[in-house]
């Protein structure tokens, strides 16, 4: 392993082509460290983001007036304004409002930190596009299939966990993918409050080492790489609950 | 043959003007200067530069017994106006570096300093570098001492695009130092808001700052040397830092030790 990373050692002298995260231990650790932080914070959003989605769908078709009102009322807030936007609001504004906890050697740090604010801002975020992706999987539901359940007397909730939710997935899941794609490539936002993922480890590289070309390369591919993982799996997950006869 | 060149040489002299004779025909010294550096060089409410290097280019025009005209620089073109003719003297807080010496002409001695410290509530009572392993500390993104305060200090960085979030999140308790240059601290410790706060470590990476003149304006880098050792003597330097709200620098007191 250690003639391997040498070799980008050589790789620098001979050429000019810096990559220091492969032959410096140091930096090495930082995007090992940076990259496993993008997939975790990748892992919650996605999770929390579907979550989200599933709930707030429910919630939506409430027969309350102000649980729809307030639905429609979050959606609209986090849809229209720019993540970015929305992960500083958290981070200073709502942050500072909250209780602090001691930091262990004599000061108050705030309850949450920078990870916990950019896993709660971006689920947020996609989670009000996935309210309305799953929304739009709901209404293609055939109103006759539901009434046909209503006929045999299962509840609403019964109704929509085992009849609308699965029909809707399967309509939903081309956008969904979109949007979870979309929701990883945004984990980079957080790098604005200095969680660790692999653009901030990046940019402290490139900015130790000089090496801004070879660092943009990198980054690319690397999140080819993982953007393609989750593609190929939403992909093979659409086909297996593809129904013959049945929407998408 | 030898004499023949010599004396053409000696005929072209006085044809070359210097940039010191374009200067007293002008009238006008033009001098590059930070304008968001407070307090070696920023702007007043009215919108003039102000600060302690514009006071020291002030000196300079004043020996010349020419006007001044300030011309505001940023860290990434500041040696491209000098190389340009734009300006005749550089005074903009830079760091004197080798690779900086081949494009401008850096006089020597250095006129100031500065290095890294930590800007920190009085109540943590951190006494040394080693007392930050562990402990998230603030920075800048892509500033050079974030690696060497992480890797040797074993501080978690926290690292922000610029010292504005940096203070909020210093205030907020997600950090509890800002690693960042102790000139910049010297002048924000001196706001009331920052009564707390203290920069109680021992400098490190100390690397002194260098005005500069076109590479090959030989004279006006001689003037601007002796400038720079009557500025180390009279004290200049230590009574510029007082009269704009500055501690004393280690650098600056010992220069004035070594000139007296």
């Amino acid at each position: 392993m250690e003639a391997f990373y040498d070799w980008f050692r050589v790789l620098y002298e001979t050429t000019g082509i810096n990559l220091p995260f492969l032959y410096d231990s140091y930096d090495r650790d930082r995007m090992f460290f940076g990259f496993f932080m993008t997939i975790k914070l990748s892992l919650v959003c996605l999770f929390f983001s579907i979550i989200i989605g599933i709930i707030g769908a429910w919630l939506q078709n409430s027969p309350f007036k102000w649980t729809r009102r307030i639905m429609n009322g979050y959606i609209q807030l986090f849809r229209n304004t720019p993540p970015l936007v929305q992960l500083y609001f958290f981070y200073f504004a709502i942050s500072s409002l909250l209780p602090t906890v001691s930091n262990g050697y004599g000061g108050q740090q705030p309850i949450l930190g920078g990870f916990a604010w950019a896993a709660i801002s971006l689920s947020f975020f996609a989670g009000a596009f996935n309210v309305e992706i799953f929304r739009s999987g709901i209404e293609a539901v055939p109103r006759s299939t539901i009434e046909a359940a209503e006929a045999l007397g299962f509840s609403r909730l019964t109704i929509y966990t085992h009849i609308t939710m699965p029909l809707a997935i399967r309509v939903a899941l081309p956008a969904l993918n979109n949007n979870l794609v979309n929701l990883v490539k945004t984990t980079t936002l957080a790098y604005a409050i200095a969680v660790p993922e692999m653009l901030y480890e990046a940019n402290q590289i490139w900015s130790d080492n000089v090496n801004v070309t070879e660092m943009m390369f990198f980054l690319l591919l690397v999140y080819f790489g993982l953007v393609g993982v989750l593609v190929w799996g939403m992909n093979s997950w659409e086909r297996k609950l593809k129904l013959p006869g049945f929407g998408a | 043959m030898t004499a023949a060149l010599s004396a053409l040489v000696f005929a072209a002299l006085p044809a070359q003007a210097d940039v010191l004779d374009d200067i007293k025909a002008r009238g006008t010294l033009r001098v590059a200067v930070k304008a968001d550096y407070k307090p070696y060089g920023y702007r007043d409410t009215s919108g003039a530069i102000i600060g302690i290097e514009p006071d020291l280019a002030q000196d300079v025009a004043d020996k010349l017994g020419v006007s001044i005209e300030f011309v505001p620089v940023v860290s990434s073109n500041r040696m491209q106006f000098l190389q340009q003719g734009k300006v005749d003297l550089l005074i903009a807080t830079m760091t004197d570096k080798p690779d900086r010496r081949k494009v401008v002409s850096i006089v020597d001695p250095n006129y100031y300093s500065s290095g890294t410290n930590i800007m920190t509530p009085k109540s943590f009572g951190f006494t040394e570098w080693e007392d930050l392993r562990g402990k998230p500390v603030c920075g800048i993104q892509g500033a050079f001492y974030n690696k060497k305060t992480g890797r040797d200090f074993g501080a978690t960085i926290v690292a922000f695009k610029g010292t504005a979030e940096v203070y909020a999140a210093l205030k907020a308790g997600n950090c509890v130092a800002f690693v960042y240059d102790d000139s910049s601290h010297v002048a924000t410790l001196e706001q009331a808001e920052w009564a707390d706060y203290e920069m109680p470590l021992p400098t490190i990476d100390d690397a002194p700052w260098g005005l500069a003149v076109a590479l090959g304006e030989t004279r006006f880098h001689e003037l601007m040397s002796e400038m720079i050792i009557g500025w180390h003597k009279s004290g200049r330097i230590l009574e510029l830092e007082t009269e704009w709200g500055v501690a004393n620098t280690p650098f600056a007191m010992d220069m004035n030790a070594k000139y007296k």
